[in-house]
């Protein structure tokens, strides 16, 4: 069962190093954004220690959403999706090994990149490795969410900014606690409340999300 | 309590008015417009039935 | 018992239920008229004048029933959404589909009366406040929903593809809901309660149920207004609806 999965996860992350372009996108895109906002802002220092943790964390949010696009849409166009659905092993664990590949692929550089952005906004190192702890248990829990998503827009016109519309009132509560651990951090406070909180939205999409982007796969794939 | 004193609300008159105002539009508008909605589907169908009956007597 | 529950499925085809629909709305409807009519003259005329916020509190009379209206109907229709997906009655995924604009209706209402209360009470129309934000959020869930409704042009897929939307949102609202409050809760920000600071007295409480009363029945009657013109637009081949007489005249 789970060498399906890892088969799946293999055989996606080779594609992705066929079409790098793909990997660069998401990433640059999240550079970009980070790289905004003092412009935007100003060049104060103390000013973007103090928006940091949200700008980096709705910059994140945006390239995961950005990415769900074309997490199942390659397989759903060359009919490799209708294979999957048909196989004797469960669609919950082809999907946890498609999203588990699409994090690998979009959502992990995304991750290991950020302490250096961190520096561009001058934030000390203990925020810094809180940071990237909070991404690290945040981002898995956008892909499994916003798998649903990307599996009911599945071939639809306007797909992407429909993604948009209906998976991002449900990043929300990682939003919050993931800024907010970031927060906590740089202000002093524990961030440990809002990581275990975080860890917990995980699991439970761990469990939950793959269940219904299954259902929603095979109500788009029919 | 007379009746521009009613309308004033204690000068609270654009809060509370626009309040229930809108509300009542609102609430006003939306069953207009589902029967303009059911209107206009009834009579598609009708002449959809005719124009069939038309064709194949 | 057993022939209960065959009726109950006998009113889930959309044949059966279509005659039904047109008998309920104007009862629904007379009842939705008295009870708010009844409720506006209790909030204008028998409620008291709110010793520390004055007139402005009466706000509450219509902000109030339109906020629990509109988790209400999600909830409505997160029901009808799993029994649809359970029972595979077409019926049940209408009816989710007809309740949705009146849902977002209420939300836009609870949100719009909020901050004509926010203005005078607070001082800025708009505060995140942990409720104020959720329902914002809950307003956002309507409008994917209506949104995906809408992009679908299969009425099959266009049918479970929102059912699951909505169990989704069903099963995540209370994980938002607890998370903006933590978030509030954190940045001290303007928490004061809306009711909280309202000395419920009994009348507002029994003006507030009765409005509550009347947006029910005024969103049952809508809503199955609204199912009859979707039963309609999707049953239009069927043998059935070319014996209506609305449709011979």
């Amino acid at each position: 069962m789970f060498e399906a999965m890892t088969v799946l996860i293999r055989r996606d992350l080779l594609l992705a190093l066929r079409r790098r372009s793909d990997v660069l996108t998401t990433l640059f895109f999240f550079v970009i954004v980070v790289s905004l906002f003092p412009l935007g802002i100003g060049p104060e220092l103390d000013t973007l220690r103090l928006i940091a943790p949200g700008v980096f964390w709705v910059a994140a949010l945006l390239a995961s959403m950005l990415a769900l696009e074309k997490l199942f849409a390659g397989d759903f166009e060359d009919g490799t999706l209708e294979q999957m659905l048909l196989a004797p092993e469960p669609v919950f664990v082809l999907v946890l090994g498609k999203v588990l590949a699409h994090w690998l692929i979009t959502g992990l550089p995304l991750v290991l990149l950020s302490p250096l952005l961190g520096l561009q906004y001058d934030l000390p190192g203990e925020t810094l490795r809180v940071m990237v702890l909070s991404l690290l248990l945040g981002t898995p829990a956008l892909s499994l969410i916003g798998a649903i998503g990307a599996a009911l827009t599945l071939g639809l016109r306007g797909g992407g900014v429909l993604i948009s519309l209906l998976v991002l009132p449900l990043y929300i509560p990682v939003l919050i606690f993931g800024a907010g651990a970031v927060e906590a951090n740089a202000s002093g406070l524990g961030a440990a409340g809002h990581l275990y909180m975080l860890g917990a939205i995980l699991l439970l999409a761990l469990v939950a999300a793959p269940l219904a982007t299954a259902a929603a796969l095979r109500i788009s794939a029919e | 309590m007379n009746w521009s004193e009613f309308w004033h609300m204690g000068g609270y008159a654009l809060y509370v008015w626009a309040s229930f105002g809108v509300t009542a539009l609102l609430m006003i508008a939306e069953p207009l417009l589902v029967g303009g909605r059911c209107r206009n589907v009834r009579r598609r169908i009708a002449r959809l039935r005719r124009l069939q009956q038309e064709e194949n007597p | 018992m057993s022939s209960r529950l065959v009726n109950w499925f006998h009113f889930s085809s959309p044949a059966t239920f279509y005659p039904l629909a047109g008998r309920l709305v104007p009862i629904f409807a007379v009842i939705a008229v008295i009870l708010i009519a009844v409720g506006l003259y209790l909030s204008f005329f028998v409620a008291p004048t709110d010793y520390k916020q004055g007139e402005g509190y009466r706000i509450i009379f219509v902000h109030v029933p339109a906020a629990w209206m509109s988790m209400f109907i999600y909830l409505v229709m997160a029901f009808w959404a799993a029994l649809g997906l359970i029972f595979n009655t077409r019926l049940s995924m209408m009816m989710a589909q007809a309740l949705a604009p009146t849902g977002a209706l209420f939300t836009f209402l609870a949100l719009w009366t909020g901050a004509f209360w926010g203005k005078p009470m607070w001082g800025a129309w708009w505060v995140w406040d942990a409720r104020l934000t959720s329902e914002l959020i809950l307003f956002f869930l309507y409008m994917g929903y209506i949104a995906l409704q809408g992009a679908i042009d299969d009425t099959r897929r266009a049918d479970r593809a929102g059912a699951i939307l909505l169990l989704v949102g069903v099963v995540n609202i209370p994980i938002i809901y607890f998370s903006v409050k933590w978030w509030n809760t954190l940045h001290q920000g303007a928490s004061v309660s809306l009711r909280g600071d309202v000395s419920m007295a009994t009348t507002m409480l029994v003006t507030m149920l009765i409005m509550a009363l009347g947006f029910w029945a005024y969103s049952i009657a809508v809503a199955l207004k609204r199912v009859r013109c979707i039963i309609l637009e999707r049953e239009r081949d069927a043998g059935w609806v070319g014996k209506l007489p609305e449709i011979r005249a």
